[in-house]
């Protein structure tokens, strides 16, 4: 036999070219034309998807209202170290921004960078704008005395972290924190904590949402799989019947099913289950939120479910019973290992879907079924931009984390989603 | 080891019936009692009621009537874990998730087996296919024999009485299928196990059983040895299904001392053995394998009758030789000749006189 591995360089063709380049060379027209042919979408995903995303990221650590508004403090902190006590100086540099800013209609936009971490920061600068021309020196007193906001420590601190266009200050907010007067990391107040209270619920929340899709998926898939093919087929419409529902017919039907006097009370009364006046509220809270969203996401759970299960010969089934198992025992060690990629696609799907899912938390979600997504909505409404992007760059790190996460457990070749 | 009683019997099916539809029966009043030990085929075309049968047996169906007993006692209502009998299945069914170790402890495992027996267990059924070296590896990294292998250890692994085959062979190529039969027939011997094995090759049920029940319709057409099988088909059926057959139409001439001379189509009168035909005048199918017939006058056998004949078609096939000819009306006359020293080749045209003795030509009932 011809030993390969020993000297591949020795691989020629027959005028001696080397067989690597005469291989490259011989596919490359069919490299270019597959190329070409994929060149539309990449052109439209690139401009539609990748560019949208990376900007948002570029705002979530980018806000220039301060900065470029800013000047001539933005010079001053270059040249002086943080210190307690702020000198006349910068004072002056201040008041000089501040007329500007009048002129220039901009003190608006500065503040609104300030007040993202020092709340209450906007009018303080709108009016303090106002007033810059007829202010006199000493400007620091002057100040002061238009508004104490203006010694307080945390504003300058803020300031000065403002002085440069990229900052990690959004995300500190998004993760609950603020800069004390110097400069270090801690804590907001409890009562102010509700991004990462809202995180956490949001994470809790699919996870609850997503076992509950597959606790009611996988029966439904297994009788899909194994059901003769003109009953499987009905029972798919079935299925599928809310992926042709509009969202908010099914979202406003719920709403009839589970409110107080909806449906389901009306019928636990008659029973008696519930008293008159003992009706449950099931809908505009987290219930409402976790029932509307198991129904809506079930889909995605039953497909990659089913299209696993679907190719489960069932003589595996058999052969495991014919070997002395009970059907116990079959399920858990023969059937269940074989649609674990079903159950990891399906989960790895709702799971994503749920994390970042706005509208039904919206609809029926009250005041608490709500999700991180109403949060970044909330922010996107009040056009503040990189706050939006610095929630929603969380939860798509946490999404990728997911991602590499299944990839190192089962693999992400393994996946199956119908 | 042939049991013909259903007393004696190991396996028996007792008047069983089944049907999936309430309309149609798939198998219609089955009786077959198997002796310990034996090798027994179910063969037949497909939609015949075998594997029903098998699966019946297995535990897979019930029968819609009747019962079958497992070494003396009825197993109708046992449910198939609890059978005990080794099974191989047609595609394998060898567990994709779990190793070829693990797939073959699995049985023991479930029967609560502790780890030391269960390594030796796996290890002896390795060793006897052959395999142990593959212990580590995945289904999927296997070729087709060797997974049939593994399915065959798999099913002996746990030392059940009772072994079935649903046509383990049918995915393996022509060269292997045949090594496997040789494989499959040893260890059938060398166990002294019971084996059930549904095939629809009647190559792999002549070599391989004691005895052949060739299903059609639902019901045993015949129930023999393979030699019983191949030289005295009970019926035109049998004689069709089991290798090649010359089939001549006529009617009964005369009939008597298990001799009889049938009136062909054409007018010509030749001898034959009546099977199941008994009355004058009946219509009838004589059959003839195309082996038995001699077409050279002094190879003639003796009380022989001869018939004319035309070769049509000589076709040159290295051990053989096979030759169509224009017999009595009908140009699917075939006779096959070994290729022997000396033999004469027959050229399209030529015309010659064929023979055969009285007892291979066989009378069968019309189709």
């Amino acid at each position: 036999m011809v030993d390969l591995t020993a000297a591949p360089d020795m691989l020629r063709t027959a005028d001696g070219r080397p067989l690597k380049a005469a291989l490259a060379q011989a596919q490359r027209k069919a490299k270019w034309r597959a190329f070409f042919l994929v060149l539309p979408l990449l052109a439209f995903v690139v401009l539609t998807f990748i560019v949208p995303i990376l900007k948002m990221l570029e705002r979530s650590v980018n806000h220039d209202g301060f900065s470029s508004n800013a000047p001539t403090l933005v010079a001053w902190f270059n040249d002086h170290p943080a210190t307690a006590d702020i000198p006349e100086d910068a004072y002056a540099a201040l008041v000089t921004d501040l007329q500007q800013m009048q002129k220039d209609k901009t003190a608006g936009a500065a503040g609104t960078r300030i007040n993202y971490t020092v709340p209450g920061t906007i009018s303080v600068f709108k009016s303090a704008a106002r007033e810059a021309e007829k202010l006199q020196p000493p400007y620091k007193d002057a100040l002061i005395a238009s508004n104490k906001m203006w010694g307080d420590p945390l504003v300058w601190v803020a300031m000065r972290n403002a002085s440069s266009a990229y900052t990690s200050d959004f995300y500190m907010v998004s993760a609950d924190l603020k800069r004390d007067a110097a400069g270090n990391l801690v804590r907001v107040e409890d009562n102010q904590r509700i991004y990462v209270y809202l995180f956490v619920k949001t994470f809790v929340l699919s996870i609850v949402i997503t076992v509950a899709c597959l606790l009611l998926a996988f029966p439904i898939a297994h009788l899909l799989a194994v059901l003769p093919m003109a009953k499987s087929n009905l029972l798919m419409i079935l299925v599928l019947l809310p992926f042709w529902t509009s969202l908010l017919v099914r979202t406003s039907s719920w709403i009839a099913i589970l409110q107080e006097q909806g449906i389901i009370n009306d019928l636990m009364v008659w029973i008696g289950v519930f008293s008159e006046d003992g009706r449950v509220r099931m809908i505009y809270n987290q219930t409402g939120t976790i029932i509307v969203m198991t129904h809506i996401l079930l889909p995605f759970m039953v497909l990659p479910l089913y299209s696993v299960m679907r190719v489960i010969p069932p003589s595996y089934a058999r052969a495991a019973r014919s070997l002395g198992a009970t059907s116990w025992t079959t399920f858990r060690r023969i059937y269940l290992p074989q649609t674990l990629p079903g159950i990891a696609a399906g989960s790895l799907l709702v799971f994503i879907l749920a994390v970042g899912y706005y509208i039904t938390p919206a609809l029926v979600g009250g005041a608490d079924g709500q999700l991180i997504s109403n949060l970044i909505s909330f922010h996107m409404n009040k056009a503040n931009w990189s706050m939006a992007a610095a929630l929603a760059a969380i939860l798509l790190a946490a999404v990728l984390l997911l991602y590499w996460l299944y990839d190192r457990l089962i693999g992400i070749d393994r996946l199956k989603l119908g | 080891m042939v049991a013909t009683s259903p007393n004696d019997a190991f396996v028996a099916f007792e008047h069983v019936q089944k049907s999936y539809d309430g309309v149609s029966l798939v198998v219609k009043d089955l009786n077959l009692a198997i002796g310990k030990g034996e090798f027994l085929t179910m063969l037949g075309p497909s939609g015949s009621g075998k594997t029903t049968c098998l699966m019946m047996l297995a535990g897979f169906e019930t029968a819609t009537h009747g019962r079958i007993m497992l070494d003396g006692t009825n197993i109708n209502e046992v449910p198939p874990h609890k059978r005990g009998i080794g099974m191989v299945f047609q595609n394998y069914a060898l567990f994709p998730h779990m190793t070829v170790g693990e797939n073959l402890s699995f049985p023991l495992e479930v029967r609560g087996m502790g780890k030391s027996d269960r390594e030796a267990k796996v290890k002896r059924a390795l060793d006897m296919v052959q395999m142990y070296s593959f212990i580590n590896r995945r289904p999927a990294q296997l070729s087709g024999g060797q997974q049939q292998r593994i399915a065959l250890a798999r099913a002996l692994v746990f030392d059940p009485s009772l072994v079935l085959m649903d046509e383990p062979l049918g995915a393996l190529d022509k060269q292997l299928r045949e090594h496997m039969q040789f494989e499959i027939k040893h260890l059938h011997e060398s166990l002294g196990i019971t084996v059930v094995y549904v095939t629809h090759d009647q190559g792999e049920a002549l070599t391989m059983s004691d005895r052949v029940a060739v299903f059609n319709d639902g019901r045993i057409q015949q129930l023999a040895t393979p030699s019983d099988l191949y030289e005295r088909p009970d019926n035109s059926f049998v004689a069709q299904f089991i290798g090649e057959n010359n089939k001549l139409p006529g009617t009964i001439e005369s009939i008597g001392d298990g001799k009889c001379t049938v009136r062909l189509e054409t007018g010509e009168v030749i001898d034959a053995t009546p099977v199941n035909v008994s009355t004058k005048g009946a219509k009838t199918l004589v059959s003839i394998r195309p082996e038995r017939v001699e077409y050279k006058p002094e190879a003639m056998p003796a009380g022989a009758h001869t018939i004319d004949a035309e070769v049509m078609e000589f076709i040159y096939m290295g051990d053989m030789f096979r030759t169509r000819l224009r017999v009595a009306g009908s140009d699917e006359f075939v006779i096959k000749s070994r290729n022997t020293l000396g033999q004469r080749m027959l050229a399209p045209g030529e015309k010659i006189k064929i023979g055969w003795a009285p007892q291979d030509a066989r009378a069968l009932d019309p189709m």
